[in-house]
């Protein structure tokens, strides 16, 4: 067992790839580096906090990313959202079987603010040419910075999203929440009710993750080439029945006050102990009964 | 945000080069080591930009040490640095080192 | 505002509804009806906002084939709020995203018109994922105001101000955002007209980062994108 949250994105991506198979597009001694952060005072990473290449997972060929979120949480700024971008636009001429994303990103890099936010834009309209030239896009998200900001947003503009307990995927940050409107609001610092809101169990409950698997690059690679097959549908009738779904969550859980309350309305028997259930019981205590 | 170059000369191990490696993530009490083929066969080459201003005398004796010990030559290292300790520096030294040596030339 | 905004974009006449803080209906150009969705006093976009403006855009591909659609989202950004990230409001958004997406895959024109304001995640969901995106010269646009980036960011406040008069990177402003390649153009005077270019010249392949680099407010973008692209291997 080796921790994914614990690995950096380099031991990541080579630990979700078939050993020996990853070719790295722009490598840090490229130093293609942020042109921002010098007048802040921050420092530079090579690789400006995002790894992006081509590898194979179980022979399939795969186009891949993974953000650093020991550098600068893993938020994007210029030059990080560019390699997103030409990776992405990258696949419509080579058309690997997936793009994974193994995303940890507090979102727009606010050192690189308005960089950083039309680069999240233009990471959200190239995932969806992904999207609509029949490539699947996957996500895993299991770091310990999470997935917020514009990134919350792309995850779920992408076919599925792999979740450990460790990751959260949300939009908005606790600590933001709470700063603007306080801590009756959203008190941060309880991290139970943090992952109770934004954490993996959560959103594997509510549908906006696929699946929770344990803290463990192998149970990560396993679940990608699970869903290695996917096709992604991007009709009309599939986004009349999110549109549908997404207003039966509203309808049935907007007085909700608590993940707790939402998990034993759809019959979760014993809601209160999810949060202690390791990842197989809890796909086990919750099949059939989510969202 | 201060900037260090280090030259060393006169290494007599003979070096294939080989490909680029990076070690290391630039975070607080962190940092990161690319270690790339140098032009020079018989020098090491070290610059460092580092957050921890005023430290030269440190990471000289540091980077002295680990060229003193693996004898590295035909390489040009780059370090971006965020207050890692010499302890850290030198284990990512180390780790970039072997790494680089036994990745493909 | 909102009225004479409409007034000048559509002097054929439009049919508008306004519920709170939404509004929507359809404009008459010289050629043909144009969809409007808007929303107005900044409003924070929640799920139950984001929800509507999706079920809008649904219905224009639904029953107006080919009818343009004309963005008005004036936002103060996503609402900021435990509920709505518990309802999971980053999906909300995506599904915006993805209508939109639909309706240009289907050849509806998409123009986004910041007329008022447009902040972070509210915008990210809206105005920029038009094919070309506009603004009038009074709006304002920002990625977080810069008090709570000083905050998060543990810089100081006056440091950020100075670089806000400097750098086009921070500074919030519809300028800087057409200097980064985000807003095609800024609207001034007939807005009519502006209108009819806009909507006789649609794009729908992303430019922007050209458009940045052309007018020289992101200098690395375009090029690093290229060179993954290019690559060999």
């Amino acid at each position: 067992m080796t921790s994914y949250y614990e690995a950096s994105a380099r031991d990541r991506v080579n630990g979700v790839l078939d050993p020996g198979t990853f070719h790295e597009i722009v490598p840090p001694s490229a130093r293609m580096m942020s042109p921002h952060l010098k007048q802040l005072d921050q420092p530079c990473a090579f690789d400006d906090g995002i790894i992006v290449g081509e590898g194979r997972l179980s022979d399939h060929p795969i186009a891949i990313a993974a953000q650093e979120g020991g550098f600068m949480g893993g938020a994007v700024g210029e030059v990080h959202g560019a390699k997103l971008v030409g990776l992405l636009e990258r696949a419509l001429e080579t058309k690997p079987d997936a793009v994974v994303l193994l995303v940890e990103s507090g979102g727009v890099r606010l050192h690189e603010a308005n960089a950083g936010l039309i680069a999240v834009s233009e990471i959200m309209r190239a995932v969806l040419a992904v999207r609509a030239a029949g490539i699947p896009l996957i996500v895993l998200d299991g770091g310990q910075f999470g997935c917020f900001g514009g990134m919350g947003i792309v995850a779920k503009l992408c076919d599925a999203v792999v979740m450990s307990e460790e990751g959260r995927l949300a939009l908005s940050g606790p600590e933001v929440i709470e700063t603007t409107k306080g801590v009756e609001e959203f008190d941060s610092k309880d991290r139970a009710l943090v992952w109770r809101t934004v954490g993996g169990k959560h959103r594997v409950i509510l549908g906006d993750a696929n699946l929770l698997v344990n803290d463990d690059l192998d149970a990560f690679r396993a679940a990608t080439l699970d869903l290695i097959e996917t096709k992604p549908d991007m009709s009309l009738e599939a986004l009349e029945q999110e549109h549908s779904r997404l207003g039966q969550r509203i309808d049935r859980f907007g007085d909700c006050k608590d993940a707790v309350d939402i998990w034993r309305d759809l019959g979760i028997a014993d809601p209160d102990t999810v949060p202690m259930l390791e990842s197989a019981a809890f796909m086990a205590a919750i099949a059939g009964k989510r969202a | 945000m201060e900037a260090l170059h280090f030259t060393f000369s006169g290494q007599s191990l003979s070096n294939t080069s080989h490909k680029p490696v990076l070690v290391g993530v630039v975070g607080s009490g962190n940092l990161e080591v690319l270690i790339e083929p140098a032009t020079d066969a018989s020098t090491c080459i070290v610059e460092i930009i580092t957050a921890a201003v005023g430290f030269g005398a440190i990471w000289e004796a540091v980077i002295g040490d680990f060229v003193s010990r693996r004898k590295p030559a035909g390489i040009r290292v780059s370090i971006n640095d965020v207050g890692a300790t010499p302890a850290v520096v030198s284990l990512r030294l180390d780790q970039a080192w072997d790494s680089y040596r036994e990745g493909q030339p | 505002m909102i009225h004479n905004l409409l007034n000048g974009l559509f002097p054929k006449g439009h049919s508008i509804e306004f519920d709170g803080e939404f509004f929507s209906g359809f404009g008459q150009t010289e050629t043909e009806k144009v969809e409007v969705i808007g929303t107005l006093d900044a409003a924070p976009i929640g799920v139950e906002l984001a929800h509507r403006i999706a079920g809008n855009i649904l219905n224009v591909v639904r029953f107006h084939p080919n009818r343009p659609i004309l963005l008005l989202v004036d936002t103060q950004g996503q609402r900021l709020s435990r509920r709505d990230e518990l309802l999971g409001i980053n999906a909300y958004m995506a599904h915006v995203a993805k209508c939109l997406d639909l309706a240009r895959r289907k050849g509806h024109r998409i123009i986004g018109l910041v007329w008022s304001q447009a902040v972070s995640g509210g915008f990210l969901a809206s105005s920029l994922l038009a094919d070309d995106c506009y603004a009038l010269a009074q709006a304002e646009i920002q990625v977080m105001n810069l008090p709570a980036m000083s905050r998060v960011t543990k810089i100081p406040l006056e440091r950020l101000q100075e670089l806000s008069a400097t750098s086009p990177v921070f500074a919030p402003g519809v300028e800087n955002y057409r200097r980064m390649g985000a807003i095609k153009a800024i609207w001034t005077g007939d807005l009519a007209q502006h209108l009819a270019e806009a909507l006789h010249n649609p794009n729908p392949i992303d430019q922007r980062r050209h458009l940045g680099e052309e007018r020289q407010g992101r200098l690395m973008a375009r090029k690093v994108a290229d060179m993954v692209k290019a690559d060999a291997r």
